[in-house]
């Protein structure tokens, strides 16, 4: 709930904070459809990163990836009912996982051994990616190990969520760890530097057109000031006598 | 100088330097005396509430500016930018990367404005905002040329020069103003450039000039200034009418013109394309100089506006002006559309002196005698304002390939330098941004490393030994830094210095000429 009420006025924070100035980054796209393109490459490849560093992309690359095919395969504890027969063709994305733990651990790595990440590391950083890594981890354990939980509960709960409908839950201590963590990485979500999810969208550098000279763009509060401003601006504009004449 | 400090050694490639705590700590740049901070709006000195004042500030900034509220959430601290800071590269001062020095802002932002901030500042890095963060403040976002080279790296876009502009306005909003800016700023919005150069003393240069170029040249090139009716006006840093090397960049571009034909003019109302409003970052400021172009070109009744080499110019140029006082097309606005109704909508509004030149030069208008540039080999530096932040001939990448398809029409011996150094990932001279003071000198001189480590590079391999630059900035700033890595000061130029030199003006062409052409 706080994840999805949080997300929600964060994003809204975003969608209404004007951008009063043209201020893409180099290489711009010069098209709407260039700029659609260029995030893609952004969110999928990750590709301003692998320009400034292969070993930071190789790693949070792998996390992401891992994570993402993770979390597809977690669709199935949220559907309620049979699965459609496409779910067979996720299984194996559970490997992912894999990449995912060793992921996190090269960027933990990295932050605890090269010198500048360490200058720039607070504490938060460190606990962001361990709280991850257990997550991982103990995800790892139930797949993979005989420590399986039972599944069969764990959708009933999730897909109980769903519809907001609160079922028990197993009560293995790997799986209640896995779930409680999950649980604090929502709650933390919208307060903490995990808005780089949605901010990667919002980002003026990446998502404007470079079409500056073609199409006025102006943000509403510049408009009104202009508006508001209109009498000195006929001033400016060398329209009233009383402006200095030496002009 | 407040210290001593030695220049860095250039080694055969860029080293990341183990960071050096403190280094660079100190004062910063002089600071702005209330002469200079009133005209432009600003308290005269630190006001006596100045932490509440700060923080009110910060909060209507991250409510106007989507950049600030989104840079200050979304970095993850992964460090790809900590590498990528010339100020960090040549001074080692870990405060100097670019996420360091934004965290200088954030972690005020998070203390105030954040949840995990308000609770658990020590968690998140989180710090108060007191005399001692305002010092630092001051010195480190001096110490950032707005370059936007960490821009380019970051996976989320994330612009130093955004939250740089935003503390500068932040301090100029509590009384603390830099000098060198505000000064510049208060003659360019009363006397209309950043010299201080009236109207009568820039009569006389230009006339100096005709003169000049005339017994050189034997050909009677006009700089024609306030000429109302005008096809064209000339908006052009104004460094571009007293030294070297800009000046051979002024006489270029009149030199071009007069071939062209074409009636054009300067405004002595407007003699300035700089706009300092952009590194102090404020909005008020910076349109308040843009009006400038804009009643003199309404004065003017021209029909286009061209921009010299100018860099940060040119940014505002291109990127601004159409929002701030509508020099471009496509406005539905009244405001916007009364002066887009009087600008020629056939040419780009405003274009680039390179676009022009470089349209000329396809449409055979000019021609050169390449060979007046024997005696040179060129390479070409990459302004960042306009590397980064603008475009050319509206073709992808038309930034980086217009500028040097100019250059190399005029002459034979261009390399270009490595990869990484160039185009978007351009090095800064060191000296933009609003750090182009003595007093800076020292962070001058360090920032400028990775840029004069490539060019040693090229001297090395391909004996090159001139520098263009479309930058007045970047023409200074190389004037002073250069000889501090044994290189001589005068290998910087202006690309229409090369073009000035090589152009063969108005004569009728003889038979032979035309041949010669054709063989080149």
């Amino acid at each position: 709930m706080i994840f999805f009420i949080g997300m929600t006025r964060k994003i809204y924070q975003y969608w209404i904070t004007p951008a009063p100035l043209k201020i893409p980054t180099a290489p711009t796209p010069l098209t709407q459809t260039g700029v659609v393109m260029r995030l893609a490459r952004e969110v999928v490849l990750f590709e301003s990163l692998f320009k400034s560093n292969k070993w930071t992309w190789l790693f949070g690359w792998l996390f992401h990836i891992g994570l993402a095919l993770v979390l597809i395969r977690h669709l199935r504890y949220f559907w309620p009912g049979d699965l459609p027969e496409v779910f067979l063709l996720m299984q194996p994305f559970k490997y992912g996982a894999f990449a995912m733990v060793i992921g996190l651990l090269g960027l933990v790595g990295r932050r605890l051994f090269v010198e500048r990440i360490r200058y720039i590391s607070a504490p938060s950083d460190y606990m962001m990616l361990i709280l991850l890594l257990i997550i991982g981890i103990s995800g790892v354990v139930m797949t993979f190990t005989s420590n399986h939980t039972d599944v069969i509960v764990v959708k009933e709960f999730a897909s109980g969520l769903v519809t907001l409908n609160w079922t028990d839950l197993p009560t293995e201590i790997h799986f209640l760890i896995h779930i409680l963590m999950v649980f604090v990485l929502m709650a933390i979500f919208p307060i903490s530097k995990l808005l780089h999810v949605p901010g990667v969208f919002f980002s003026p550098t990446r998502n404007q057109v470079d079409n500056a000279r073609k199409k006025r763009h102006i943000s509403p509060w510049a408009l009104k000031q202009e508006q508001d401003h209109e009498v000195k601006l006929n001033q400016t504009l060398g329209q009233d006598s009383s402006e200095d004449k030496h002009g | 100088m407040a210290k001593d400090f030695e220049a860095p050694k250039l080694a055969t490639y860029l080293r990341i330097p183990k960071i050096n705590e403190g280094i660079m700590d100190g004062e910063g740049p002089f600071k702005s005396s209330e002469k200079f901070q009133t005209p432009l709006g600003f308290p005269g000195k630190k006001v006596s509430n100045w932490q509440e004042v700060a923080i009110n500030k910060m909060g209507e900034l991250k409510s106007k500016y989507r950049s600030v509220q989104v840079f200050l959430d979304a970095c993850v601290k992964c460090g790809a930018c900590t590498d990528k800071c010339h100020y960090f590269l040549g001074s080692a001062d870990p405060k100097n990367m670019p996420v360091a020095r934004q965290d200088l802002f954030r972690s005020v932002y998070r203390r105030y404005f954040t949840f995990s901030g308000k609770y658990f500042p020590k968690l998140v890095g989180a710090k108060e905002l007191d005399d001692d963060m305002l010092d630092k403040w001051y010195n480190y976002f001096h110490q950032c040329s707005q370059c936007r080279r960490c821009s380019v790296f970051c996976p989320y876009g994330i612009d130093t020069a955004e939250i740089s502009m935003a503390a500068r306005e932040v301090l100029d909003t509590v009384g603390i103003g830099q000098k060198y800016c505000n000064q510049i700023l208060g003659k360019a919005i009363t006397v209309g450039n950043n010299l201080g150069l009236p109207e009568p003393a820039l009569r006389d240069t230009l006339l100096d000039l005709e003169e000049e170029v005339e017994e050189e040249t034997g050909v009677a090139v006009k700089y024609p200034l306030d000429k109302k009716g005008s096809e064209i006006l000339l908006i052009t840093p104004s460094a571009d009418f007293f030294a070297e090397p800009h000046i051979d960049g002024l006489i270029g571009y009149g030199k071009v013109f007069h071939q062209d034909g074409v009636s054009w003019t300067m405004s002595s109302y407007a003699s300035e394309g700089a706009n300092f409003g952009m590194f102090i970052g404020s909005y008020d400021v910076l349109r308040k100089a843009a009006l400038r172009i804009r009643k003199a070109a309404l004065d003017l009744e021209v029909s286009r506006i061209i921009v010299g080499e100018c860099g940060h110019a040119w940014r505002v140029a291109y990127s601004f002006w159409n929002t701030l006082s509508g020099v471009g097309a496509g406005a539905s606005d009244e405001f916007g559309m009364k002066l887009q109704k009087q600008l020629d909508s056939r040419y780009p509004q405003p274009q680039h002196i390179i676009e022009y030149t470089h349209d000329l030069i396809q449409r055979g208008k000019l021609v050169f005698d390449k060979s007046e540039n024997d005696h040179r080999v060129v390479t070409f530096h990459d302004s960042c304002n306009v590397a980064r932040a603008t475009n050319m001939g509206n073709i992808p990448n038309g930034q980086f390939i217009i500028p040097r398809e100019v250059i190399k029409a005029v002459c034979n011996n261009y390399v270009d330098m490595e990869r990484n150094t160039i185009m978007e990932s351009t090095f800064c001279c060191g000296g933009g941004g609003g750090l182009l003071t003595d007093d800076l000198m020292e962070i001058r001189i360090k920032g400028a490393m990775p840029r004069m480590q490539a060019l040693k590079n090229v001297e090395k391999s391909d004996a090159v030994d001139t520098l263009v630059a479309i930058c007045a900035i970047c023409k200074s700033q190389f004037s002073k830094v250069l000889p501090k890595f044994d290189f001589d000061p005068y290998m910087i130029v202006s690309a229409h210095q090369l073009v000035s030199e090589a152009i063969v003006m108005d004569k009728p062409k003889t038979n032979d000429e035309l041949a010669k052409e054709v063989t080149k």
